[in-house]
């Protein structure tokens, strides 16, 4: 069973969030790259494009499947990881660094709250 | 229910593996090395992959070979001892029960590698139609099997069996040692590269599996799950039944005619091929690529359509990254209006229009 970083806060569908200036970078947990295997495509939205809370922001291919990817805050998109279009393997092996994936601006800050502690993302995952 | 376990399940937990759900069978899926460094390995190095969970049935008595012969499309009972056949096993309408390869170790002897999922209706299907004093005898149960695939797999087996093995032609078998451990040894595979695949009794499987991990490690060789034995399968555009072979799909739309030989001969499904051969195919199995460009991979059961007049005109049956070929690659059901080669398809990934090329043979041959 994987650690998970106690800086960080998560969601039910496995996607981490870090305080990152204005806003939260969202990347996928261990549990989630450990589930999905090699994985050989990221599709991500632009930046500037408004997502919102539990909405499909992108897709994520590995070799065996292809699964959305779930906004966790509605927010709008500062940034996004253009990196992962030639090197998707960095979510394998750095998913809380390299591996990030959209820098969001939340608009909705109460939605924050929602978010699971390490503690209880622990407790999530180890339910699964 | 309690998945079943293959006699090697201990070492895969013990590798690492990420084990799955496989047709009731406890399964690796992936070993640490993951999906596509294993892949790698099998196309440069050595795999040895557990396939112990698929069934091994013999077929014996004095009327066994008329009796495979009924059986099967590919010209089984008429080989050469020590052979090994790839063949289909077919119903009257000429729908495919399993694919599988027999091996014959003589007119009165036969024995059979099925798939997994499919032994309990293969066994069935044999005890059904094969005549009296034929005997079928299910194995499955205490047999293990362990494939050894890769440009280095036949010097390293060859090493363990005391040099009994090099000269072993392609699709023959041999009863031999190996690394100690008695086996029938088939230099056969499903992955597209030259190796063997080993048959022994349960007892025997760890013992043979070290003897195989150990010599293989030194050569860069890995361990192989379900995840790369699939990507290698395709890459060589050979079909899996419950994707790309079923029941409502014949040999001859699935590409296989080669392994159907119809020349005077009886068996389940030959009126009915000998009739579709005359009257020509209405659909067939289609290999396309899916340009690196596009990003795209269209899997399993994506539908193909035609934008001209908006219908769907087929599905895909096998779909993946091309993890040699790069790009997508896959295999689709499509009329034989859109199966030439360089035919522009268009697949419906998730609700967006990809475009993909008919190509001819495999995705992946090695050299």
């Amino acid at each position: 069973m994987s650690t998970f970083p106690t800086d960080l806060r998560y969601t039910n569908d496995h996607e981490w969030l870090r305080a990152q200036g204005t806003g939260w970078r969202v990347g996928i947990t261990q549990f989630a790259v450990d589930a999905l295997g090699d994985i050989t495509l990221v599709d991500l939205p632009k930046e500037g494009d408004l997502v919102t809370k539990g909405q499909r922001f992108g897709t994520i291919e590995s070799v065996k499947s292809v699964s959305d990817l779930y906004a966790p805050v509605s927010g709008r998109v500062l940034a996004v990881n253009t990196a992962l279009k030639d090197s998707p393997e960095s979510v394998n092996t750095e998913p809380y660094g390299k591996g990030w994936m959209i820098d969001l601006e939340p608009t909705e800050k109460s939605e924050l709250d929602e978010l699971m502690s390490p503690e209880a993302y622990t407790t999530h995952v180890s339910a699964q | 229910m309690e998945r079943r376990k293959t006699p090697l399940w201990s070492k895969h937990k013990s590798l690492g593996a990420r084990l799955i759900d496989f047709g009731g069978w406890d399964m690796p899926v992936q070993y640490p090395a993951g999906t596509i460094k294993e892949h790698l390995a099998v196309r440069n190095a050595v795999g040895l992959f557990d396939v112990s969970h698929m069934g091994e049935v013999y077929l014996r008595g004095p009327n066994a070979r008329e009796q495979v012969d009924r059986l099967t499309t590919n010209n089984v009972a008429g080989a050469p001892v020590g052979k090994a056949v790839y063949t289909l096993l077919c119903r009257p309408d000429g729908g495919v029960v399993d694919d599988c390869i027999f091996y014959k170790k003589s007119d009165t002897e036969f024995f059979v590698i099925v798939n997994a999922s499919n032994t309990p209706k293969d066994v069935g299907w044999f005890r059904e139609h094969v005549k009296f004093p034929c005997d079928v005898v299910d194995v499955s149960d205490e047999t293990a099997l362990i494939a050894v695939q890769g440009p280095k797999a036949v010097a390293m087996v060859d090493a363990l069996a005391g040099s009994t093995l090099a000269q072993l032609p392609s699709f023959t078998f041999a009863e031999t040692t190996v690394a100690g451990v008695a086996c029938t040894v088939c230099r056969t595979g499903y992955t597209g590269e030259d190796g063997f695949e080993l048959v022994c009794a349960n007892s025997d499987a760890v013992a043979l599996w070290n003897a195989l991990l150990d010599a293989a490690t030194p050569l860069g060789g890995l361990p192989i799950g379900l995840g790369a034995r699939d990507t290698l399968r395709l890459e060589s555009k050979l079909p899996l039944y419950g994707n790309d072979l079923d029941d409502d799909h014949t040999p001859l739309e699935a590409g296989l005619g080669w392994a159907v030989k119809l020349d005077g001969r009886e068996f389940f499904g030959a009126e009915r091929l000998r009739e579709q051969k005359r009257t020509g195919l209405t659909r067939q199995l289609v290999g396309f690529k899916i340009d690196e460009s596009l990003r795209a991979i269209a899997r399993h059961g994506y539908p193909v359509v035609d934008r001209a007049t908006n219908t769907t005109i087929g599905t895909v049956t096998s779909g993946g990254p091309g993890i040699l070929v790069g790009g997508a690659i896959g295999l689709a059901y499509v009329p034989v209006a859109y199966a030439t080669p360089s035919t522009q398809l268009t697949i419906d990934c998730r609700g967006k229009d990809v475009p993909a090329t008919v190509v001819s043979g495999k995705f992946y041959k090695r050299s």
